[in-house]
């Protein structure tokens, strides 16, 4: 009776993963999803329970072994009090861990190499490799108070808490928030990655099914959280040109009053579409200069690589309204994207 | 007493231990090693602030950089103050050595009017760096630079208090047991603050300016 | 911002009004205030029937021993467990609930905070003095000595911990607490008007302050203050881990400290640490915050390891087992636990590199940890193991425990930690290692030194009954949220659409229930005992066959601990001194030198109190009395040097003559 209970607990856990997975459970979406990253990330997480359970799984049977065969009341099991050193034993206890530490440590660095969200893919499935020809589908994100924002810029449209890609083409993400550290999070797809103000991070992923799958932001960001969520749907390729379709119908354009709009605070807001993006509205999210009058963050960072408000007395120039102002802003821009280095944005 | 405190064994067990010593022993003193690790808790907090100094000391927002803003030739006054200072409070600490009350409060009094003078000229600079609007909300680089300098400034401050107080103290009672062990843990209190700012001007100021 | 106003600025009473008193709009908080009025009422007309104020004041408020401010840490961390619990189960029961149409019953800014102070409550005001009520109490003990190295500061810093916890305590009924989060990770509260993450700042800050000084008060004991003869590599394994626990504190608080400051400058003065513009970053305060906050759960294990060191030697009958392999173990978890902080933010994008080298190092980590375990487990083997509560607390903790660690080591796989982030899966696993390692330990050491403490044993029936509630109603409350993890199901949300979800939260919320009645039964085991306690006595001072030191005292100890300091021969000290049939010295007494109690400890925390209070709502003059004050009053304790007594030699004797004739009767 004492022991069942004790192993009440492990086997409860044990069967009910078991389970998830034997019965290609679908809702266990983190072991069974419909993206090729998400899927190599699940096969992980068993491989890795796996090779733990070498240690845990006789360790907790011992422990019930020993705790019941050597009972006080067992007089028949040896009872030695002074046996309290084993140089065999202690190599064996150090050494076992060790070794699978050793193993999982190589799977991680593989792994972890591999399925960096900065990577772009090496294939579209574990079946499918990648043609050469294929352009990754760009979608910028923008992670809001609280709802998504999707830019598509090779197709020119935008879309709010609702996203689209086609079955087997490479995505690649451009994230960014507004007010506050955010996580993109769609488990069908890949793992998650923040999303976070002045600065961006980048995802690559690929949707292997068609279907509609859930997003969601994964990391606290105030009130309205846990109604940020979003579907994601995975479409062929005639599906999905209908669905650009139909942003570019219905919506109406992103200009950057929409955008400002937009960004004030709200909760679980019904999908929006965009028909058109207004020039560079991204890189202006990205930087935090949508409204008038502020200074681009990258314009900010190149002049303070440069060296500062010294530079730009030395350039003859005024700040902050010469960087801001139309007329001369060409002159100013040009100026500061010599010094700025790409990548520089990414303030990692 | 000179009792044995401990007792023949029992018949037939294992043969008897001393379990007790002839004479009560006393237990170390552990005021030092317990103000060393305090002071090396405060030296973290430092740290930390120097990390942040570090990750942050370029982000000058198209504001003021260091370049523009130090006044070394003041740096250099200031650092004089200070070093000078941390010699001065060896002197002291050698009078109390000698048990010179007079001696241990006369350089302990020099000491102090040096750190005001550090104090002083520290809180110039503040005062004429805010005056030309480069405020500790103008950039991340102009936060991290008050917090880091003004956190030292502010220890120099209560370091000030306490040696005050220890005067007193010492003016009142003499170099006894626990005033000589206050005025070691002030001593490595002040020494650790110099240290601390040759890792300020060093990095701040001259990596800031040269 | 997330609801909040903007509040008043007045120059008397700062930011307070009417609108920050939550209990005028919300029943929940206005039932919550009654009860506690009420409640205090009947403590305070109890005290003062019974003619308590007295000897509390004097006997426990402002004592310096070691044993009371132990007893007093327990206490604490009892009665704010019960309030975060209390938060738990309103969690549990909101998202059970709040399904499609159904929002529950909580707002989203109430739920907010209570996940917050469910978190901040249970580590800084719960574990943190659990753990350190522990090492307080046994460490001066088990190493043979009469107090810690500082007694003053030890009481000060019980007084700080408990000043940090009335402030928790006050946001609940004017004002708000933060909804941030435990750790304040998302840059919110800076832009926010409100008082919640100024509660929180100054809470930890003032408490931060006594756990930093406990930590070098307890390094100093154990390095300087040991029995002659216990050089280290004989100290029991509960002051090995003590001492590296508290070199952890010391060289982990300061991080909190200084993050925190930077926290509190943005929001005072408006400078630009953590913000989006002017050159902060956010990612920054993430880095420190983990800084110290991955040696913070390291520091709450470390003592509950200890324990389960002690109690399975004991009830095993046997030495433990690989006594040097463990301290090394526990040196080397102590080290690496500094080197892993990134992995509670692999999903950042800090790039391959540097995620597989914390991922490694976090995996390392598992190596002494297996170590222990394997250790514990060849204590037992051979042994005679007698199954009285804390050997069933050990048990429990190795298998629960096991399981824990293991998906421990799964999330710190990078690329499986970008599926499972943040993910109800992660909150499974810190409870799962949490409750099972340390609130298991803390039931352990509760029933195991609790005779020692108060002269008698807890009532055995009852608490089996809070230890099987407790064990299955932990996995019932948590299996559930492994699935769920699995499932993708993030953490902190108060609303769910996908209806399927439900049945496991239901479960999960059972398995509260569950821990909750295991929870009354413990209460119920502590007034059974109390009034059972002639049957329950122990009179013998080791009623469990111990074999360290503070066995060899009575049951309570005198207040002198030892009339004679023991010399230590051998590792577990008083097995030793039994097996050489050590006879207690009946004569020779001589008068003991001892701390003094004062009230200085309690009056400057309450001023710091004050000052926390007045920042927290912009009252500025009193901030500015209050800080002076703090100052001026620890400068007049410095003018005190007449800071000990001596136990005259008569009250010696008598005290070891009744417990001469306690021990023949025992016999």
């Amino acid at each position: 009776m004492f022991q069942s209970k004790e192993i009440r607990g492990p086997a409860w856990l044990a069967a009910a993963a078991l389970i998830a997975s034997l019965t290609g459970c679908s809702k266990a979406v983190v072991l069974n999803p419909a993206g090729d990253i998400a899927a190599q990330q699940g096969q992980l997480v068993v491989t890795a329970t796996l090779l733990m359970l070498i240690i845990i799984v006789p360790v907790i049977l011992l422990t019930l072994l020993f705790a019941w065969k050597y009972r006080q009341s067992n007089t028949e099991a040896e009872y030695d009090p002074e046996w309290h050193h084993s140089t065999a034993l202690e190599l064996v206890i150090w050494s076992v861990p060790l070794i699978i530490i050793i193993a999982l440590g190589a799977l991680t660095w593989i792994s972890t190499h591999k399925l960096d969200p900065y990577r772009p893919l090496d294939r579209v499935s574990e079946t499918k490799a990648l043609a050469p020809e294929i352009k990754p589908l760009e979608v910028e994100v923008v992670a809001m108070d609280w709802k998504w924002l999707f830019f598509l810029p090779e197709q020119g449209i935008a879309t709010v808490n609702e996203l689209a890609a086609p079955v087997d083409r490479p995505i690649r993400f451009k994230l960014t928030a507004t007010s506050t550290m955010n996580a993109f999070y769609v488990p069908d797809l890949a793992g998650m990655i923040y999303a976070m103000p002045g600065m961006e991070t980048q995802l690559n992923a690929v949707i292997n099914k068609e279907g509609v799958f859930h997003g969601l932001a994964s990391h606290y960001s105030g009130a309205g959280f846990a109604g940020m969520t979003f579907k994601f749907h995975g479409l062929s390729n005639e599906g999905f040109d209908a669905w650009v379709a139909k942003a570019k119908a219905e919506g109406q354009p992103l200009t950057r009053d929409a955008y400002l709009d937009l960004a004030k605070p709200s909760e679980r807001d019904p999908v929006k579409r965009f028909s058109s993006v207004e020039d560079g509205l991204y890189s202006k999210v990205l930087n935090r200069c949508v409204e008038d009058g502020k200074m681009c963050m990258h314009h900010m960072m190149a002049i303070d690589a440069a060296g500062g408000e010294a530079y730009m007395k030395a350039a003859g120039l005024n700040l902050p309204q010469d960087v801001c102002t139309v007329q001369n802003a060409d002159r100013v821009v040009a100026l500061l994207d010599q010094r700025d280095q790409p990548g520089a944005v990414a303030q990692q | 007493m000179s009792d044995i405190r401990h007792n023949a064994g029992a018949a037939g067990a294992l043969a008897p231990r001393e379990y007790h010593l002839a004479h009560e022993p006393h237990p170390e003193n552990g005021t030092s090693l317990g103000f060393w690790l305090y002071l090396m808790s405060d030296c973290l907090i430092f740290a930390a602030l120097f990390a942040t100094f570090g990750v942050l000391g370029r982000n000058y927002a198209a504001g003021p950089t260091g370049k523009e803003l130090f006044d070394l030739s003041l740096v250099a006054i200031n650092t004089a103050f200070l070093l000078l200072s941390s010699i001065t409070f060896g002197f002291a600490m050698l009078q109390k050595q000698k048990k010179n009350v007079s001696g241990t409060l006369t350089w302990l009094a020099i000491t102090g009017v040096l750190g005001l003078c550090f104090l002083g000229v520290e809180l110039y600079e503040f005062h004429h760096l805010i005056h030309q609007g480069a405020t500790p909300q103008r950039s991340a680089f102009l936060s991290s630079f008050f917090t880091l300098v003004g956190t030292h400034g502010l220890h120099v401050t209560f370091g000030l208090i306490w040696l005050v107080t220890l005067m007193i103290q010492i003016s009142k009672h003499g170099l006894i047991e626990a005033n000589v062990r206050r005025i070691n843990c002030l001593s490595m209190f002040w020494h650790f603050l110099d240290v601390v700012w040759i890792g300020v001007f060093t990095f701040v100021y001259l990596m800031g300016v040269l | 911002m997330s609801g909040n106003t903007t509040l008043p600025n007045d120059p008397l009473i700062g930011r307070i009004s009417w609108d920050a008193v939550p209990m005028a709009h919300e029943p929940i908080v206005l039932w919550t205030f009654i009860a506690v009025v009420l409640g205090g009422l009947v403590m305070m007309a109890a005290l003062t029937k019974f003619r308590l104020w007295g000897p509390l004041w004097r006997d426990w408020i402002c004592s310096i021993d070691h044993k009371k401010i132990g007893i007093m840490y327990m206490i604490l961390g009892l009665v704010m467990f019960l309030r975060g619990f209390a938060d738990a189960a309103m969690m549990r029961l909101q998202q059970a609930m709040a399904f499609g149409d159904n929002l529950g019953y909580l707002p989203p800014h109430h739920y907010d905070q209570i996940f917050t102070a469910h978190g901040v409550i249970m580590i800084f005001f719960v574990a943190m003095p659990f753990v350190t009520g522990l090492m307080n109490y046994l460490v001066p003990l088990q190493i043979g000595a009469r107090d810690v190295s500082f007694p003053f500061l030890n009481n000060f810093s019980f007084w700080m911990t408990t000043a940090g916890a009335v402030l928790v305590m006050i946001s609940l009924f004017l004002g708000e607490f933060s909804t941030s989060g435990w750790l304040a990770l998302s840059n919110l509260g800076n832009q926010s008007g409100s008082t919640g993450l100024d509660y929180y700042i100054w809470a930890l800050q003032i408490a931060g302050v006594g756990t930093t000084l406990s930590g070098i008060n307890l390094i100093v004991t154990i390095i300087k203050m040991r029995a002659p003869g216990m050089n280290l590599m004989k100290m029991p394994v509960f002051v090995w881990t003590s001492l590296c626990t508290n070199a952890l504190i010391v060289a982990s608080f300061p991080m909190l400290t200084a993050a925190l400051v930077l926290m509190s400058l943005d929001r005072y003065l408006g400078t630009h640490f953590f913000s989006n513009d002017f050159g902060g970053n956010a990612m920054l305060y993430v880095n420190l915050i983990w800084i110290w906050g991955h040696p913070e759960v390291y520091i709450l294990v470390l003592p509950a390891f200890g324990v389960f060191s002690e109690i399975v030697a004991t009830f095993s009958k046997k030495r433990l087992f690989g006594y040097t392999s463990m301290v090394y173990a526990t040196v080397c978890i102590t080290i690496l636990s500094y080197l892993v902080w990134l992995h509670h933010f692999f999903t950042m994008g800090s790039g391959a590199s540097v995620n597989t080298f914390f991922g490694i190092t976090t995996m390392i980590i598992s190596i002494p940890t297996g170590a222990k375990i394997f250790n514990w487990l060849f204590t037992m083997y051979k042994g005679r193991i007698k199954f009285d509560l804390p050997m069933m607390w050990t048990v429990a903790f190795m298998c629960t425990f096991a399981i824990g660690g293991m998906t421990g080591v799964l999330l710190a796989v990078p690329p499986a930690d970008f599926v499972l982030h943040n993910s109800l899966f992660l909150i499974a696993h810190f409870h799962n290692v949490i409750i099972g390692g340390v609130v298991f330990a803390v039931f352990a050491a509760i029933n195991y030194w609790y005779p020692k403490a108060f002269g008698y044993k807890l009532d055995v029936f009852w608490g089996k009954c809070s230890f099987w509630l407790w064990l299955v109603g932990f996995w019932v409350a948590f299996t559930p949220l492994y699935i769920l993890g699995l499932m993708g199901v993030t953490r902190r949300a108060n609303h769910f659409e996908d209806p399927s979800l439900q049945i496991w939260f239901i479960i999960a919320a059972l398995g509260a229930a569950m821990i909750a009645a295991g929870i009354g039964c413990f209460l119920i085991q502590l007034v059974v005992s109390f009034f059972k306690r002639d049957q329950l006595r122990d009179e013998s001072g080791d009623p469990w066959g111990g074999r360290t030191l503070e066995w060899a005292t009575s049951s309570p100890p005198p207040q002198y601990n030892f009339a004679f300091t023991p010399v230590v021969h051998d590792i577990d000290a008083w097995w030793d001194m039994k097996k050489h049939s050590y006879q207690r010295p009946l004569t020779g007494f001589q008068p003991i030198h001892m701390p003094a109690n004062t009230g200085a400890g309690v009056v400057i925390s309450g001023l710091s109190l004050v000052l926390g209070f007045a920042l927290i709502w912009h009252i500025w003059w009193l901030a500015g009395v209050s800080f002076a004050a703090v100052i001026v009053a620890s400068i007049i304790h410095t003018f005190n040097y007449k800071r000990d007594f001596y136990i005259p030699a008569a009250e010696v004797v008598a005290t070891e003559e009744a417990r001469t004739l306690q021990l023949a009767r025992h016999v």
